[in-house]
């Protein structure tokens, strides 16, 4: 897994609560067998005014003028803030490939729906929690100031405005060291096999009907 | 001793470890399908790894799956990502192993999620996982079940093991006795409009009072199944006889003397008196309605003689600014009644509504009557082959197709339309899935949420009709 320390980066404003999975990355690019390639396709419904299908050529269908992560000053930008219960819905680890895809590292919103929050993590995504005035206020500034960019440091723990203010965040101490450290959670777990190996056998010596 | 919540019960006797206070769980049972496996198995591929058990793997092909054209077999799926999703999980199957995998087409094939429970592959006490959401479904069983991403399937199937906090207990008591016409589907959403579907973000919510303990198990799974839609990963009922009948002399069922140790086990499977909950959500159910959503999200719903709320009725701007999105996707205005929305399509079918008692009674609706003229399909997907062939045997195929209706194979068609199965730009459903999303059953598609038979009264209808007073 990628590693994620610190991103200074472009934020784009996505303001609506619940937003779903299906929304994020639409039902029909989860024909692909892939983990890759997602990215275009993100918001498809949202982002292109024709009807999206895997193996179109992205670049040639009409982008919807009116969504508004089409808008110039927001190209390039790897941080997206959005509203409450971001990511409901489907457990789709689609969601997060495409937006990874598509250059976003970093999500903030007031909240998330738990597992694509969880699902940020296995890729290198850090889903910021801040309160819904912060959310509200950083909201306004994006708004208000084309260019706009947040410097997101993992280590303290910081999401810090161009006017100098930070604004903390709490993050699990294992995802945290894990995201750090870009490591591999198979590789961790496989280091404990022994203790795995020890609970299925006292599992299976009180429940062995589970494991006929 | 603590008094501890089912919850407790089951996360804390799969801990393997815990560290921080995150802890390594051990997961019981693994239930596949084609979307969200083939790059978990592509990564244990590129890494050299194997499956840590593969007794724990029940596979199925569900998701993406055609509902007609099955003589013509693999070939008759026109869409050729669609057939190499298909035939991909078959490669990785017999590549890999699997205590039981049925193909598309198998007689036993169908929703994972009404596949795993019929076959005994759910067992009270199990801790279950699947890339899905909606395994919550086999929380019914007094079993720890919760959907996961492509990487955790993976993680588990190298591992055995998941890396999990802890979520804080929630238990949703729904006491008296629910009405004529009201089902567990309306339980269901009746929860979700007064928790929100973030309301139980953070939680496994158990399901408890005598409402709940009334229900059958396929009313259980129907509930369990939309703990997800408010939020909570896991939902949860206790183990009571109606779990241990259900379970009994399935094929996967514990047999002999072992059945006799499982039960006694299973019965230690519910909340301690005394034992405390992080917060609790109170139902009457005998003031429960037949539920209908009007809306974008399972919680914009209200009782079937309501109407579209209004915008002063919203608790904030963000609400606000949701409902006045959620009014033009619909194409309807505030204070619309609900019984004047006429309907384009029926979809009665999915992880929450397919399984036998659901089609018997949608059947026992649309009886003798016929869909009408102005809807222009109704259609009718069974759970599994197993449940198409039960209701075949009860006739109630014939008095569908008499009605009207098309009976279709078993999948999870337009609950999340990723086959042929899908709504117009426009068109408007009655659908006895569980999401309404913009664009969930087709892009531009409309869909409320109901229960089976108010899907199969709108059919007969055209518009939404209150089950109580429809004869």
């Amino acid at each position: 897994m990628q590693a994620f320390t610190q991103l200074n980066g472009l934020v784009a404003p996505l303001d609506r609560a619940n937003v779903d999975t299906d929304a994020i990355i639409p039902k029909q690019f989860l024909k692909s067998i892939k983990r890759s390639g997602f990215g275009p396709n993100a918001f498809d419904e949202w982002r292109y005014l024709d009807h999206g299908e895997p193996g179109m050529d992205n670049s040639k269908r009409p982008l919807n003028p009116d969504f508004v992560l089409n808008q110039t000053r927001y190209q390039g930008a790897s941080i997206l803030l959005t509203r409450e219960n971001f990511g409901c819905g489907s457990s789709r680890e689609h969601a997060p490939w495409a937006l990874e895809d598509n250059g976003f590292r970093v999500v903030i919103s007031s909240s998330f729906a738990d597992i694509f929050f969880n699902n940020c993590f296995k890729n290198g995504m850090l889903p910021i929690v801040l309160s819904a005035e912060i959310v509200e206020g950083l909201f306004k500034e994006v708004e208000s100031s084309v260019g706009y960019q947040l410097n997101v440091d993992l280590d303290a723990q910081s999401v810090t405005t161009p006017g100098g203010k930070a604004y903390v965040f709490e993050v699990d101490a294992v995802r945290k060291h894990n995201l750090l450290n870009g490591l591999d959670e198979i590789d961790l777990t496989m280091q404990q096999q022994d203790k795995i190996k020890a609970f299925e056998i006292k599992h299976r010596q009180t429940q062995p009907w589970l494991f006929n | 001793m603590v008094a501890k919540t089912l919850y407790d019960k089951l996360f804390d006797s799969h801990v393997v470890t815990e560290e921080n206070g995150t802890a390594m769980i051990y997961i019981d049972r693994h239930l596949v399908h084609e979307v969200t496996s083939p790059q978990a198995f592509e990564g244990l591929r590129l890494a050299g790894r194997k499956l840590w058990r593969i007794s724990s793997i029940v596979a199925t092909a569900d998701h993406n799956t055609p509902t007609n054209g099955w003589d013509k077999g693999l070939s008759g799926i026109a869409d050729p990502v669609s057939r190499l999703q298909i035939e991909t999980l078959t490669e990785n199957i017999n590549e890999f192993g699997a205590k039981a995998y049925f193909p598309f087409m198998d007689s036993r094939q169908g929703i994972v999620h009404v596949v795993g429970p019929e076959q005994g592959a759910t067992l009270p006490g199990m801790t279950v996982v699947c890339g899905d959401s909606h395994t919550s479904t086999h929380g019914a069983f007094g079993a720890l079940a919760h959907g996961i991403g492509t990487s955790e399937v993976e993680h588990v199937m190298a591992t055995q093991c998941l890396m999990q906090k802890k979520s804080k207990n929630m238990q949703v008591l729904v006491n008296g006795v629910l009405g004529k016409g009201v089902t567990a589907k309306d339980v269901a959403l009746a929860i979700i409009a007064k928790t929100g579907t973030a309301g139980g973000t953070g939680f496994a919510i158990e399901f408890a009072g005598s409402a709940i303990l009334a229900l059958s198990m396929e009313g259980r799974m129907t509930l369990c199944n939309m703990a997800i839609e408010a939020g909570a990963r896991a939902g949860m009922i206790a183990v009571d006889d109606t779990t241990i009948e259900y379970v009994k002399g399935r094929p996967f069922s514990p047999k002999a003397e072992q059945w006799d140790a499982a039960v006694a086990y299973w019965k230690t499977l519910h909340s301690d008196d005394g034992a405390v909950f992080d917060t609790v959500v109170t139902l009457d159910a005998t003031l429960i309605q037949p539920q209908v959503t009007w809306g974008t999200s399972p919680e914009m719903v209200v009782g079937v003689d309501g109407k579209v709320p209004s915008l002063d009725l919203a608790k904030n701007e963000v609400q606000r600014a949701d409902w006045e999105r959620a009014y033009a996707y619909m194409d309807l205005k505030p204070n619309t009644p609900i019984d004047e929305i006429n309907i384009d399509k029926v979809f009665i079918g999915s992880c929450t509504n397919s399984r036998i008692e659901d089609l018997r009674a949608a059947a026992a609706v649309a009886k003798g009557k016929h869909v009408a003229a102005s809807v222009k399909l109704a259609m009718v997907v069974p759970g599994s082959g197993l449940v198409k062939a039960q209701a075949e045997r009860e006739g109630l195929d014939k008095i569908f197709i008499a009605a009207g209706f098309e009976w279709r194979e078993p999948g999870c068609s337009m609950c999340l339309a990723m086959n042929a199965d899908r709504l117009e730009p426009g068109e408007r459903c009655a659908s006895t899935s569980n999401r309404n999303f913009e664009g969930r059953q087709g892009q531009g598609g409309r869909t409320h949420l109901v229960s089976p038979e108010m899907a199969a009264a709108a059919a007969v209808a055209g518009h939404f009709v209150d089950i109580r007073q429809f004869v």
